[in-house]
């Protein structure tokens, strides 16, 4: 890839900030990137869409009656409290570790960077269950924000590892030669290059803390997503669960602001040429061996009680999974489903990156945060708005493998842009525009110089849209093809009846098979490289 | 340099191709095709889990030829699935795990009347005055309790005995399940409003232990984490079916209350018919085979549920069904769960 690459001459000292200036960064027609960006949005926007004509056949009178209550008030500010609270757990322990695996001398710190992924595999629902059934009376607001923390925690961790690994050192040297100490110089200039990809982080966390409701429901934290479950499940009342998910939009709205609000515009924090140098790392001393212990801890409930529950519960059950062959089956549909989520999430996605990081202005950016609009509603809304779709629009689609991979693009569409448009930032604008005054076309521009730079950012978020469609169930519960089965809706089987047991081997299948991605994700983002120094 | 340019283009291209492919292989072709009356395949949505009715489905594929496509859910789910479908439902028949579920679906008019030879296997308080849809097993609903930590003696008389501040922190409960609602409907239809009114803030001053499902209750109850807890009386069979014993090798023991208790409500799982396949012999069949007295033995047996059928005898270890001192109630009446939701969701039981 790299050959096709115009070296941008020698290394200027990066981050540079480029100005959202004029036409000359187009890398391809701009109508054609918007057309698809639109398409993009409008899968995204389904949900949306289904939830106006359901809550405009509720009427404003049931409308008002039911959200102008205390107990919105108070289920918007639990929902709103978890989010905070495990995300900024989420951006200490993300950006600790990565700083961790990737500054400092941490005896062991390429294993311990897959390690910290890792808990990506994890279905929050699994993890839940786990902490029920390894310590008595565990419920509540902080047991939900520790466990979600645990496993949403890589969300930061991986985008904030991958950019301190690749960050130009040149500019903490440069702070340091004009007398600015080590922490200073972290705060001031580390800590803001690795700003773009926290807040990314940070955002994702929030959002997914919404939409959970394997955590809460187990551990029974009354939050938004919860009680719309119950909405569901009382009386089997579907529109008074649609009008409260209302809400999770108003809600998500609120938290894009927020975002935004500390993006500043513009800004690149892009490498320009050069050879790739490591930063310096750190030696720790004797404080290592603390730092270690933290990291090891932090594996030990995320990873290490889930495994061991579930050791325990295979052990003690006499409940076994179906026949190999059924068990290979439910491995096969989830690969498969997720792998084909996975593709057509990136189809639309890669328009819509591109678009937010080549053509920035306000037109991008409210496509992109329309896009993240409905990634705090919970699957379940997701899934109704889909049979919707699939029955008044797309009645051929309709219980067919299409329409899940359709509702997995619905739901992870804002992973798979983020991971595009970061990629695409990430690559100086600069070389496509000496592509094209050497007199290239913007497709071959577009071929040659955007999507080999965007590819590892396709990849991250191909991974990302996988692995989290493996753990997808209430959507894939309401959408699946009639008679298919995959790791999750088996799971579920099991764990209703009380199989434990035979839950356990397909609960431990999932978590291994979305571990593969998630140890390429942390080797993509250069953790896992050999020391060049 | 030529080639190695083309290849991210070819690789966006492979990732299109492969998910049509992988989407066009996996969805073999007719998965959301509704079928014809008497082609020999039905369309069942099952609330009820795949652990215990598949093994019935198959006995069913078995003697007749028809091959059932059975999709899988929680009842609430499948209810909501099927009012947003309508009349472009794919379903043949609806399996529920609970009469409310098939009421809910029924008042939307979706279900076909069955044939009355059908409903007169079933005893008239176990399936819809309209016809449309009927019970094919039924489940008490019983106090489970720890045989270590409660004495047979100190059992409560009464359901509403559980308010008493004796029993403070020792309830185990799953508001949010389907058959505690039709209970306290029961308590609304025998005791009027108020007296259920009452008891949910008794019982929510009494600090229960709120679960998400009855399973989780009785292996709470079992390991002596709770006292006793509201649940349907089958689930101790599940537990112990897990544990690779019988009922009587578990600490949990089941509590029916006597003297006609509202606690004692008896609940079915029923099957309702989609209007669309009311002439589908196939489906006709399926419903004739869920209430035929080898089905019905197989609840027995299998689930530890009552059958609904006259003539076939009780699961193993809990008294016969005519035995029990159930409460006067047509499951009928219980169709006003509007007024039940509002009176839980007050109470501040449920989120």
């Amino acid at each position: 890839m790299t050959t096709t690459t115009p070296e941008a001459g020698p290394a200027r000292i990066g981050p540079a900030r480029f100005g959202v200036r004029g036409s000359a960064r187009r890398l391809a027609p701009r109508p054609a990137l918007l057309a698809a960006s639109t398409v993009a949005v409008a899968v995204a926007l389904i949900p949306l869409v289904y939830l106006a004509v359901r809550t405009a056949d509720a009427g404003a009178g049931r409308l008002g009656a039911q959200l102008w209550t205390g107990r919105v008030g108070l289920l918007a500010a639990r929902s709103l409290g978890l989010a905070a609270v495990v995300t900024t757990a989420c951006v200490v322990l993300g950006v600790a570790a990565a700083w961790l695996v990737t500054r400092t001398d941490l005896p062991g710190r390429r294993f311990f960077a897959v390690l910290a992924a890792l808990p990506l595999a994890v279905p929050t629902y699994i993890a839940a269950f786990a902490w029920v059934s390894t310590v008595d009376h565990l419920e509540g607001f902080w047991p939900a924000a520790l466990v979600l923390t645990l496993c949403s925690y890589p969300y930061v961790f991986l985008p904030v590892a991958a950019t301190l690994k690749g960050a130009d050192p040149a500019q903490e040297e440069v702070s340091r030669s004009l007398g600015r100490g080590g922490w200073r110089t972290f705060t001031d200039v580390t800590l803001r290059q690795i700003r773009p990809a926290t807040a990314a982080g940070a955002l994702l966390v929030a959002l997914y803390v919404l939409a959970d409701f394997g955590a809460v429901s187990i551990l029974r934290t009354d939050t938004f997503t919860r009680a719309i479950f119950v909405a569901f499940d009382l009386g089997f009342d579907r529109t008074g669960a649609l009008v409260l998910s209302s809400v999770l939009v108003v809600l998500t709205v609120l938290l894009l602001a927020g975002e935004t609000a500390t993006r500043r515009r513009g800004a690149r924090y892009a490498r320009l040429g050069g050879a790739r140098r490591p930063a310096p790392r750190l030696r720790l001393g004797p404080a290592r061996w603390p730092a270690l212990a933290a990291l090891l801890g932090v594996a030990a409930l995320a990873l290490g009680v889930p495994a061991v529950s579930l050791a325990r519960r295979l052990a003690s059950g006499v409940s076994r999974p179906g026949a190999l062959a059924e068990v290979a089956a439910a491995a096969g549909n989830s690969l498969w489903l997720s792998l084909a989520g996975a593709a057509l999430t990136m189809l639309l996605a890669l328009p819509l990156g591109l678009l937010t990081a080549r053509a920035p202005g306000p037109l991008a950016t409210v496509l992109d945060r329309l896009a993240y609009l409905a990634h705090a509603l919970p699957g379940v809304v997701v899934g109704l708005s889909l049979i919707f779709f699939g029955i008044t629009v797309a009645r051929p689609l309709y219980q067919t493998s299409w329409l899940l991979a359709l509702a997995y693009a619905t739901l992870f569409l804002p992973l798979a842009v983020g991971a595009v448009a970061g990629a695409a930032g990430q690559a100086p604008p600069g070389l496509e525009e000496v592509a094209r005054s050497l007199g290239r076309g913007p497709l071959a521009v577009l071929r040659t110089v955007t999507l080999p730079l965007t590819l590892p950012g396709i990849g991250a978020g191909a991974a990302l849209v996988f692995l989290t469609g493996m753990k997808e169930l209430p959507a894939t519960l309401l959408l699946r093809p009639t008679g298919t089965d995959t790791l999750a809706t088996e799971l579920w089987t099991a764990t209703s009846v009380g199989a434990y047991a035979a839950a356990a081997p397909y609960a431990a299948l999932l978590v291994a098979i979305s571990a593969l991605p998630t140890w390429w994700l942390a080797a993509r983002g250069g953790l896992l490289d050999k020391e060049d120094r | 340099m030529p080639v190695p340019a083309r290849r991210p283009l070819a690789a966006v291209a492979a990732a299109g191709l492969l998910s049509f492919g992988l989407v066009a292989c996996g969805s073999g072709g007719d998965a959301g095709d509704p079928g014809k009356p008497g082609d020999k395949t039905i369309t069942v949505y099952s609330g009820r889990n795949e652990t215990l009715v598949k093994p019935l489905l198959d006995r069913f594929s078995e003697q007749t030829g028809i091959t059932v496509k059975t999709r899988y859910a929680t009842t609430a789910q499948l209810a909501a699935q099927l009012l947003e479908e309508g009349d472009k439902s794919p379903a043949d028949a609806f399996f529920a795990q609970d009469a409310g579920a098939l009421g809910a679906v029924a008042k939307r008019d979706m279900f076909a009347p069955l044939p009355a030879a059908d409903l007169e296997k079933v005893p008239q308080n176990f399936r819809a005055r309209t016809g449309t849809w009927v019970g094919v097993s039924a489940r008490s609903r019983v106090l489970a309790y720890n045989a270590d930590t409660v004495p047979a003696a100190e059992l409560p008389r009464s359901v509403f005995e559980l308010t008493d501040p004796k029993w403070k922190g020792k309830i185990g409960l799953a508001p949010t399940n389907a058959s505690f609602q039709a209970f306290v409907t029961a308590i609304r239809v025998q005791h009027g409003d108020q007296k259920a009114k009452d008891f949910l803030a008794g019982l929510k001053a009494n600090e229960p232990q709120i679960r998400d499902n009855n399973v989780k209750i009785v292996e709470d109850v079992d390991n002596g984490t709770i006292p006793v807890g509201l649940v349907n009386h089958y689930y101790l069979g599940e537990v112990a079916k897990e544990r690779g014993t019988t009922p009587d090798g578990l600490k949990v023991r089941l509590h029916f209350f006597p003297g006609g208790d509202t606690g004692a409500l008896v609940n079915v799982a029923g099957v309702g018919v989609l209007k669309r396949s009311a002439e589908d012999p196939d489906t006709k069949a399926f419903v004739d085979f869920l209430l035929n007295p080898e089905s019905q033995r197989y609840f027995a047996e299998q689930t530890f549920e009552y059958p609904v059928v006259t003539g076939v005898a009780a699961p193993a270890g809990v008294p016969p069904l005519a035995d029990l001192d159930t409460p006067d109630i047509d499951l009928n009446d219980l169709d006003t769960l509007d007024a039940t939701i509002k009176m839980i969701t007050e109470s501040g039981l449920v989120p």
